[in-house]
């Protein structure tokens, strides 16, 4: 990517996130109820977006010893595990990055 | 002595720092990650400070981070932008009457509408006496100061690191998969998250990695529009 095209991913970023936090200030006045779809999307958009989100995060994990993304999905169960245990965003972010790293450090999965 | 007492702005400071000391923790460590992060992959500290500063949504800088090592595709990342802070949508709606009538501060807090701003601004108790518009100016403030310097500090300490980083990249997946837990716990209905998760997978199946998105985001909406009534239903959206 030359700097232009540096600017303009990073101005879209911008720009995706100012229209989505503007526009309800712009559209929606708070003497009227808020559209039903949009009420509807709001709910129900979170979950289905995070999720492709952590997809999208794997895409380009490799397979060890023939399964897809082994050593994310290891990593994976440890940042689940530790988060359903403990219930610490910042433990479960540390704890799942430090477990990656060392998979992939020691090289103790097969290639 | 008068003088002071009678200013709002410091008062409405003392009266908002306390608010943000959680946020303050969770910033400069996340922050500093992503400045990091940044950094191995090859960013000088001008980008995340920039990033920051300018897009200041977290898991849109991370993502940035992978669509600038891509291919140059603006469309996309404006539909990924659009899609990943959708949900600010809903804060808008939700701080309409808090936010009307604060003139000037209004247009920064809205810019600085973040997750962890609005969950303050949305469910603080302003004390009496208080200025409404200062107190929600100064969490906004604060927190987005809270960003900046932990995504700078991570971009600057980054080539310090004398260890082995790799791997390091995980932190963007471990924050997804941490964020994509707390909102399953808090739905009601398993479908919207298994929605995303299969069309999301299936189109990476089908796409390949570098063009998947745009298809999944697609798929994911009229999966959640035919299925609109028994989602709804199902996950109590009144």
């Amino acid at each position: 990517m030359t700097k232009l095209q540096q600017i303009i991913t990073i101005a879209m970023c911008v720009l995706g996130t100012q229209v989505m936090r503007t526009l309800p200030f712009l559209v929606f006045s708070s003497a009227k109820p808020t559209p039903r779809l949009v009420q509807y999307l709001g709910k129900a958009l979170p979950a289905a977006v995070f999720a492709m989100l952590v997809v999208y995060c794997l895409k380009s994990a490799r397979p060890v010893a023939g399964i897809p993304a082994l050593t994310e999905l290891i990593a994976i169960a440890a940042t689940v595990l530790l988060h359903l245990w403990r219930k610490n965003m910042l433990l479960s972010i540390a704890g799942g990055t430090l477990c990656y790293m060392v998979l992939i450090q020691t090289g103790i999965l097969p290639v | 002595m008068a003088r002071t007492k009678t200013s709002p702005i410091p008062a409405a400071l003392r009266a908002a720092f306390p608010h943000t000391i959680p946020i303050l923790a969770g910033f400069l460590f996340i922050g500093i990650a992503y400045g990091v992060y940044m950094n191995v992959s090859g960013f000088g500290f001008v980008y995340p400070m920039l990033m920051s500063l300018l897009i200041f949504g977290g898991s849109l800088e991370f993502l940035a981070v992978a669509m600038l090592l891509s291919k140059f595709s603006p469309l996309s990342t404006l539909m990924v932008a659009l899609m990943v802070q959708a949900r600010h949508l809903f804060y808008g709606i939700a701080m309409l009457d808090k936010y009307k009538g604060l003139g000037w501060k209004r247009a920064y807090l809205i810019f600085g509408l973040c997750d962890e701003t609005f969950s303050v601004n949305c469910t603080a108790e302003i004390p009496d006496g208080i200025d409404r518009g200062w107190f929600y100016f100064f969490v906004t403030l604060l927190n987005q100061l809270y960003w900046v310097c932990g995504a700078t500090l991570g971009g600057l300490l980054g080539s310090l690191f004398t260890f082995n980083t790799a791997g390091l990249d995980f932190v963007m997946t471990a924050m997804f998969v941490v964020i994509f837990l707390e909102q399953c716990r808090k739905e009601k209905q398993p479908w919207t998250a298994l929605i995303g998760l299969g069309a999301s997978l299936v189109c990476l199946l089908v796409f390949g990695a570098d063009s998947f998105i745009l298809p999944s985001m697609v798929c994911i909406f009229a999966f959640l529009l035919l299925f609109k009534k028994p989602i709804a239903k199902a996950g109590d959206f009144q």
